[in-house]
């Protein structure tokens, strides 16, 4: 298990390593000085090679490499061009939004859909199946922002229990507070499960009912456990796996998605950054954020990898 | 999503591609409801798109205020936006925009992927580890994220996106393509053709691709859904198409600035994409089930 976790922890840090040097050369090193892109077409020449040197462009690439990266694994970062504050700092702030955004996204997906793929696998091509696959069809169809503006429509518009957007906060001092917090989240975080949760269901029901034709379902069943045990102790220790892998890839996508939804609820988190950083034209600011969800991605499909294992000793031995 | 059925013979490999599993199979077509409907939709998608090239109600683009928020009329069958353009012609041409989208950046992520995946299973060893770690590491920037780098660069725009699209096809049919591969690879018809002579390249083109091209169509009917879904949430963003071109995103991005003046302004472009994705996903489906009932548990 050791070596396993060592060979996972390395290949991660390869690819954090490959991913930190493609956005590094997709940002700084594309045809186009950043610079310019920052200051504009109408930017003269002097104010961009004050900029280039406000920047470190003028050094060579490698070395802005080295002291980005070195900066990143120290916890320093650079200054974000239009904010002027460091960039941690300003990503450290709508952490405060965004992650709680995924991890409630998250937890609905998968309260939701493990609860319809398990009974719509207990009800296998009975009309709670149909019904649940059809209900997932149109789920994984609907597009979140949509879902979201619709959700906006329904209980902001018209029963007015809820504002349209924005965020109070998690401090009272300022109004907000944990459940006011909270609230402003439930609906961005129900648009972005809605899509997922249909997605997970049918991943769940198809693994689930994969599982349940085993022979050892059946030599379990045989030496007289309950239906309800078998299902908890071994159909979904074995459906899981499948689930895993999903949930790892859904992760990704809660947080690309929550961009968006992000921008349709006007909430303060990572995704409105990075829109407002392109807006802004911060190189900068963009590049960190962008780095720093690759890296959630990656860390994320580590984790389920590492989960893999636990749940399946034969997974440890590699070549999977 | 339906499974073999346990306890069923193996079937031998499809000798042909696609459409001729298709046409062996014509009564089963019809008897799949969810791919009729699915592929109603999908026809209903491509005509749209054809009419609107050749006749659309309204100029999609024409601003018209004294006529703005207009109501559903024979004039304008769905009303009007907040600028008086016709919502059914921007629909009839925002089809255009997703068609395009769907095809390019399916058939960057076709072309690269199954060339990569068809090498990594002919070659194997270091070039398959290469591929595999490549596709691995593409998968951490999801398509919006390549899209936002892109665009930081090079501004928003129809080919950005598209191309942010398109890359992250590219492993999703890399991988798809190397496990089917690697599989035919093992085959009986692959070993005759090795004793006869073929080389990997003759192999791969005439024995290979053949039997995988059931697993690739209905792959790439689902990422063009996937596509058009991440084209709309990129010009919804105002990082995809850009005016006056119409796109559906965008529609659904002006419309909630009316939301409470119009709102079904935000209502029919959702739907339309909606329908749009349900169609390709359930032809996709049903296509899977059609050209080989194995499939369905490959995926």
């Amino acid at each position: 298990m050791l070596l396993f976790l060592a060979r996972r922890a390395a290949t991660f840090a390869a690819t954090l390593l490959v991913a930190s040097l493609v956005v590094f050369a997709v940002l700084e090193l594309l045809p186009g000085s950043p610079a310019q892109v920052m200051l504009g077409d109408t930017a003269t020449p002097e104010s961009i090679a004050a900029l280039e040197a406000r920047l470190g462009l003028d050094q060579p690439a490698w070395s802005r490499y080295a002291h980005w990266v070195g900066g990143l694994a120290r916890g320093h970062s650079a200054m974000s061009y239009a904010y002027d504050t460091p960039t941690f700092e300003l990503i450290a702030e709508r952490l405060q939004v965004s992650l709680p955004l995924a991890l409630l996204a998250m937890v609905l997906t998968v309260v939701v859909a493990l609860a319809l793929g398990v009974y719509a696998a207990s009800r296998h091509n009975h009309a709670g199946d149909l019904g649940v696959m059809a209900l997932s069809q149109l789920g994984v169809a609907v597009p979140s922002f949509w879902l979201a503006i619709l959700l906006i429509l329904l209980f902001a518009v018209q029963l007015q229990w809820v504002s349209a957007g924005g965020f109070p906060g998690w401090s009272g001092d300022d109004g907000g507070g944990l459940w006011p917090g909270l609230k402003a989240l439930l609906l961005p975080a129900l648009s972005l499960a809605a899509v997922q949760a249909a997605i997970l269901a049918r991943v769940t029901r198809s693994a689930v009912l994969e599982s349940m034709g085993e022979d050892y379902v059946r030599t379990a069943r045989a030496k007289g456990l309950s239906r309800r045990a078998v299902l908890w102790r071994h159909v979904m220790r074995n459906a899981m796996i499948p689930v895993l892998t999903i949930m790892g890839l859904q992760f990704a996508n809660l947080i690309t998605g929550a961009i968006v939804v992000e921008n349709v609820f006007v909430l303060p988190g990572i995704g409105r950054l990075v829109f407002q950083a392109i807006n802004n034209r911060d190189l900068v600011l963009v590049r960190d954020v962008v780095m720093l969800l690759a890296a959630v991605v990656v860390f994320v499909n580590f984790i389920v990898d590492v989960l893999y294992a636990l749940i399946d000793p034969r997974l440890r031995g590699g070549g999977v | 999503m339906s499974r073999a059925a346990p306890g069923r013979p193996k079937q031998a490999a499809p000798p042909r591609g696609g459409v001729a599993a298709v046409r062996r199979s014509r009564g089963a077509v019809t008897s799949h409801p969810s791919f009729v409907v699915g592929a109603v939709l999908v026809a209903l998608l491509l005509l749209a798109a054809a009419v609107s090239l050749l006749w659309q109600p309204w100029p999609p683009a024409e601003i018209d205020i004294p006529n703005k928020l207009a109501s559903p009329s024979a004039a304008h069958w769905l009303g009007t936006d907040s600028l008086g353009r016709d919502i059914a012609s921007q629909l009839l041409v925002g089809s255009q925009n997703s068609i395009v989208v769907g095809v390019v950046a399916v058939g960057i992520g076709l072309t690269l992927g199954v060339a990569l995946g068809c090498l990594a299973a002919a070659r194997r060893g270091w070039v398959e580890e290469a591929v595999m770690r490549l596709s691995d590491f593409t998968f951490a920037f999801p398509a919006l994220l390549s899209a936002i780098m892109l665009t930081a660069i090079y501004g928003p725009g129809l080919v950005t996106s598209i191309v942010a699209i398109g890359i992250f096809n590219i492993p999703v049919f890399a991988r798809l393509t190397r496990a089917s591969a690697r599989s035919a690879w093992t085959r009986d018809y692959v070993l005759a053709a090795r004793a006869a002579g073929k080389g990997a390249w003759r192999i791969t083109t005439d024995h290979v691709l053949p039997n995988i091209a059931n697993v690739l169509i209905v792959q790439a009917t689902i990422q063009f859904a996937l596509a058009i879904l991440a084209e709309a949430a990129l010009s919804y963003l105002g990082l995809g198409t850009q005016p006056p071109q119409p796109s559906w995103g965008r529609m659904l991005n002006e419309a909630q600035t009316m939301l409470f003046e119009a709102p079904l302004l935000a209502v029919y472009p959702g739907v339309t994409i909606a329908l749009a994705v349900l169609g390709l996903n359930l032809m996709g489906d049903g296509l899977r089930d059609l050209l080989d009932p194995r499939l369905a548990r490959l995926r």
